[in-house]
């Protein structure tokens, strides 16, 4: 289809400002651009049609079942967005007087204290834009809680290889060496490799639990004491909180900071790649370093206060406020039962179709999963020559999003799928019939998957090629 | 209590028996029984819609929503025209994650290529980046870009938003990076300072046009003294102000940043706002996030991809140059549909009304005895000016529903930076001219 540059024709627009109502003065010709920027010319009709075709060449939540392990791509509540942008959210200027904002300064505070009592923290920061920012944060904090002590010497960062790609890339931005532990082979953590790599140089570990394979790490009280008695912190990536949240506590469990994933665990949209929103939660000690300001109520009325001891800002202002909305009004409406029923019911879903398909594909790690689980698909590549990237992409000519693709690492042709909760049997049941037939399809007709998508807006695309010769922009 | 699980109560045991479990604490069975939650969580009863409805509009009613606004400082208020809102609000647009399957994600990146180009034309730079989270984080994105062994000092104008220093301050802090603050001189970068802090430590300049006082920075000069010296040239920018206002290309700058929030958004109490980066061809492979390209599938129809991953942390882990993931997708979005309606002769509009009404209000303002402007240099739509009673004034305007100009302190306590755009009508700026005129006893 056309780019909305190729749509455009010159002297077309839409009449949007009245003329000014004022005399315009001379700029100096020196602060003056040279050249119009050749932006499209467009009536409001052609805008309209132009991002209506976009959408329909979009798969959405919406659109059908989107199964993306370690995303949690859950039903994103319509009231939760009308709520979003109702003008006394909207209309607000950051930096109004704080006795005219005071329900937006609510909101804050009632979203720090639910999530505080979710994952058994007690404070909180939304300044962080996403989980990755949220762990680049969580990770200041404890930075400057170690110099604070005076401890200089804790500089490494322990991670276990089958985390996310943003753990290590945030330890790094924050100043940190990355100490790179290998897994279990069930995935979890290697408590001797643990033990080993701990000494009075760590500041803390990063850990997902459930981990990035969708398991639990039974032995997480264990895994924090060794971090903890070695004089670390413990690092919660909260990517995985939709299996647990209701049911165990990132608190109790012995984490000290914790980011959570709006945009994942608390129904607000993705948005494309964003906006998301990542707050970070501490235990008391952490507390002073927090970015600032943060909200404080005293006798019925909210202030905003910069922590003693506060690292500073990560971003303006307060955070994505509009998308804590979202997920304040998605709390308000599940409630205590509510929250527990929905990490039940997406450790119910994602049980059920591991199940109804573990006689077919290769269940990587055969136990009780939580929220999501991993297929391996290499023994069906050597079998057949049907890698993970053929399967997903006869998942799109069956109309669902794949799993996620080749994460974690450490299985070989990895399919991570998460259901959630907001799934219903008949949808898991179909998507099961599509993944059973493409089993079949990868034994009887091997090259039809090769080739896959056939149905799609595209097909498989030169990605080497746009790599090799990047076009980044329309040449006009 | 609100619930959006499907599955029935039949449903659900049908399933758990299928999974061999007899109950749903069954699923959690061997989780450790010391971190099993023995206790509801301490949050109230799950609401039904009109129930959540109720209680989060009388949050929204306990902001006030001001009539007249003539404050900035980061955060502008201009006209939204209607097609934004509506093409937005695109289920599909809004419920899609990061679009890593291109054959069904087509619309977003194509989305996603036709802002790049936007951006690009906007500020005359060679290639842009799919967003970051705002301004403040693009400047410091961009500081980091331009780090070498040899160079790691940043040197940061003092004339820049006060948040975007914080901001990248404590970027530094973590990557151990120097930063130096150039200090002012009028109101603007003291460029002698500037000169005097340049040596081959430098790797980075970054200044912002218009600055947080509203003036135009002598950003062509800064460029001489800042390549000459090998270092690089950030320039953060706003970019309504482009819609008239040279650019950082003009200027010889080699990153371009700035708030995208004026496009389109909403002030939203400071957030989703939407931070943009462009750069030099030179710099392409150091731009962080998603970046999307243009390219053919097998059939050799043109498509668009995510690109040049190999920069990104889900490839590079502890070696990538930024963690940054998600990014702020919908609200790039919501700027290239901005910039589609209002075109090039749009923006133009906007911005030279928001400059042509500044003047007015600044002019109308320096008539009120102990109201002149602090400063003598040319500014764009925000101005500081002294005020002899600044609570009073502010609260005779809240008054009117007019929300004031951002008081400042420190340095300039007894000034007000006021902001003016293309939304406020000479109505408007003349009611709150003869209140500051009557409080001021003039």
């Amino acid at each position: 289809m056309n780019l909305i540059f190729e749509t455009s024709v010159p002297g077309r627009g839409c009449s949007i400002l009245p003329e000014c109502d004022v005399s315009v003065p001379d700029l100096p010709e020196t602060f003056s651009r040279k050249k119009a920027p050749r932006l499209p010319q467009l009536s409001e009709n052609d805008i309209s049609r132009h991002y209506t075709a976009l959408a329909g060449r979009t798969h959405g939540v919406n659109n059908g079942f989107y199964p993306l392990g370690s995303c949690t791509m859950k039903y994103n509540p319509k009231i939760n967005e009308e709520l979003a942008s109702l003008p006394g959210f909207t209309a607000i200027h950051p930096l109004q007087p704080e006795h005219t904002v005071q329900g937006a300064m609510q909101v804050l505070f009632q979203a720090e204290q639910a999530l505080c009592e979710i994952t058994g923290m007690d404070a909180m920061t939304f300044q962080p834009a996403a989980g990755a920012h949220g762990e680049f944060t969580g990770l200041l904090l404890i930075k400057a809680y170690h110099k604070h002590r005076g401890d200089q010497k804790r500089t490494k960062i322990i991670v276990p290889d089958s985390a996310h790609g943003t753990n290590p890339a945030s330890a790094t931005m924050a100043g940190f060496t990355v100490v790179s532990i290998p897994s279990q082979e069930d995935g979890c953590v290697d408590l001797e490799k643990l033990k080993a790599a701990v000494g009075d140089d760590t500041a803390g570990l990063m850990l997902t639990n459930p981990n990035t394979v969708g398991l639990f790490d039974k032995n997480i009280l264990e895994i924090t004491r060794i971090v903890h008695d070695a004089g670390g912190l413990n690092y919660y990536d909260g990517a995985n909180l939709n299996a647990v949240m209701g049911v165990s506590r990132p608190g109790d469990m012995g984490f000290d900071v914790v980011h959570l994933n709006l945009h994942k665990t608390f129904s607000t949209p993705h948005g494309g790649g964003g906006p998301g929103s990542g707050p970070v939660g501490c235990k008391s000690l952490l507390a002073p370093f927090l970015p600032g300001p943060v909200v404080k109520k005293q006798q019925n009325r909210y202030h905003f206060e910069k922590p003693e001891h506060s690292i500073g800002q990560v971003k303006s202002f307060y955070g994505n406020f509009t998308v804590v909305v979202k997920a304040l009004s998605y709390i308000l409406t599940l409630g205590a039962e509510g929250i527990r029923e929905a990490a039940q019911n997406a450790v119910l879903n994602a049980n059920y179709m591991m199940k109804k398909l573990d006689d077919l594909y290769t269940i990587a790690y055969q136990e009780r999963c939580m929220h999501e689980f991993v297929m391996s698909l290499e023994p069906l590549k050597k079998e057949t020559g049907i890698s993970a990237m053929d399967i997903a992409k006869g998942l799109l000519d069956n109309g669902i999003h794949p799993p996620t693709m080749y994460f974690p690492l450490i299985v070989h042709e990895a399919l991570m799928v998460e259901p959630t909760e907001t799934e219903s049997k008949e949808t898991l049941d179909e998507a099961i019939e599509v993944f059973r037939r493409l089993y079949e399809t990868a034994k009887t007709d091997p090259q039809s998957l090769h080739e896959a998508p056939h149905h799609t807006a595209v097909r498989r695309l030169d990605e080497v090629g746009a790599a090799r010769n990047p076009k980044l922009r329309y040449l006009f | 209590m609100g619930s959006y699980v499907p599955s029935t109560p039949a449903q659900r045991r049908e399933m758990l028996e299928a999974v061999g479990c007899a109950s749903m604490e069954d699923l959690f069975g061997h989780l450790p029984r010391q971190i099993l939650l023995d206790r509801p969580l301490h949050l109230p009863s799950g609401l039904s819609e009109l129930e959540v409805r109720r209680t989060v509009e009388k949050m929204a009613a306990h902001n006030t929503v001001f009539s007249t606004v003539l404050r900035g400082a980061g955060a502008y208020r201009h006209y939204i025209p209607a097609i934004v809102k509506q093409v937005v609000s695109k289920e599909e647009f809004v419920t899609a994650y990061t679009p890593y399957q291109a054959e069904i994600s087509q619309g977003v990146l194509q989305s996603i290529f036709e802002y790049q180009t936007m951006i690009c034309e906007l500020t005359g730079m060679d290639v842009s980046n799919a967003s970051v989270y705002d301004g403040a984080t693009a400047a410091a994105e961009a500081v980091a870009m331009c780090r070498d062994r040899k160079r790691t000092k940043a040197l940061i104008s003092a004339a820049a938003h006060p948040d975007l220093i914080q901001t990248v301050k404590t970027y530094c802090e973590g990557a151990g990076t120097p930063v130096e603050i150039i200090p002012m001189k009028d109101g603007k970068t003291d460029l002698d300072k500037l000169s005097s802090l340049l040596d081959d430590s430098v790797s980075c300049v970054l200044l912002q046009q218009p600055n947080y006082y509203g003036l135009l920075e002598d950003a062509e000069t800064a460029a001489e003294a800042i390549h000459s010296a090998g270092a690089k040239y950030i320039m953060s920018c706003n970019p309504i102000s482009l819609g008239m206002l040279k650019t950082p290309a003009e200027y010889g700058a080699d990153i371009a940043v700035g708030d995208g929030q004026p496009l389109g958004l909403s002030l939203s109490f400071g957030g989703p706002y939407l931070g943009f980066m462009a750069c030099t061809n030179a710099l392409l492979r150091k731009i962080p996030g998603r970046i999307v390209g243009e390219t053919t599938d097998v059939d050799g129809k043109r498509a668009y991809v995510l690109t040049l991953q190999a920069r990104e942390q889900h490839i590079r882990r502890e070696k990538a140059s930024s963690n940054i993931c998600s990014n702020q997708a919908l609200c790039a979005l919501t700027a290239s549909v901005y910039l589609a309606a209002m075109g090039a002769e749009g923006l133009q509009k906007a911005a030279e009304q928001s400059f042509a009404k500044a003047h007015y209000f600044a002019a109308k303002m320096s008539e009120i005895p102990g109201c002149q402007l602090r400063f003598t240099g040319e500014f764009f739509h925000e101005f500081v000016a002294q005020c002899p009673d600044v609570p009073k004034v502010m609260d005779a305007l809240e008054q009117h529903g007019i929300l004031g100009g951002l008081p400042l302190d420190g340095d300039f306590s007894g000034c007000v930076l006021w902001c003016v755009t293309e939304q406020n009508s000479k109505e408007e700026v003349d009611q709150a001219i003869a209140i500051i005129k009557e409080v001021c006893g003039a």
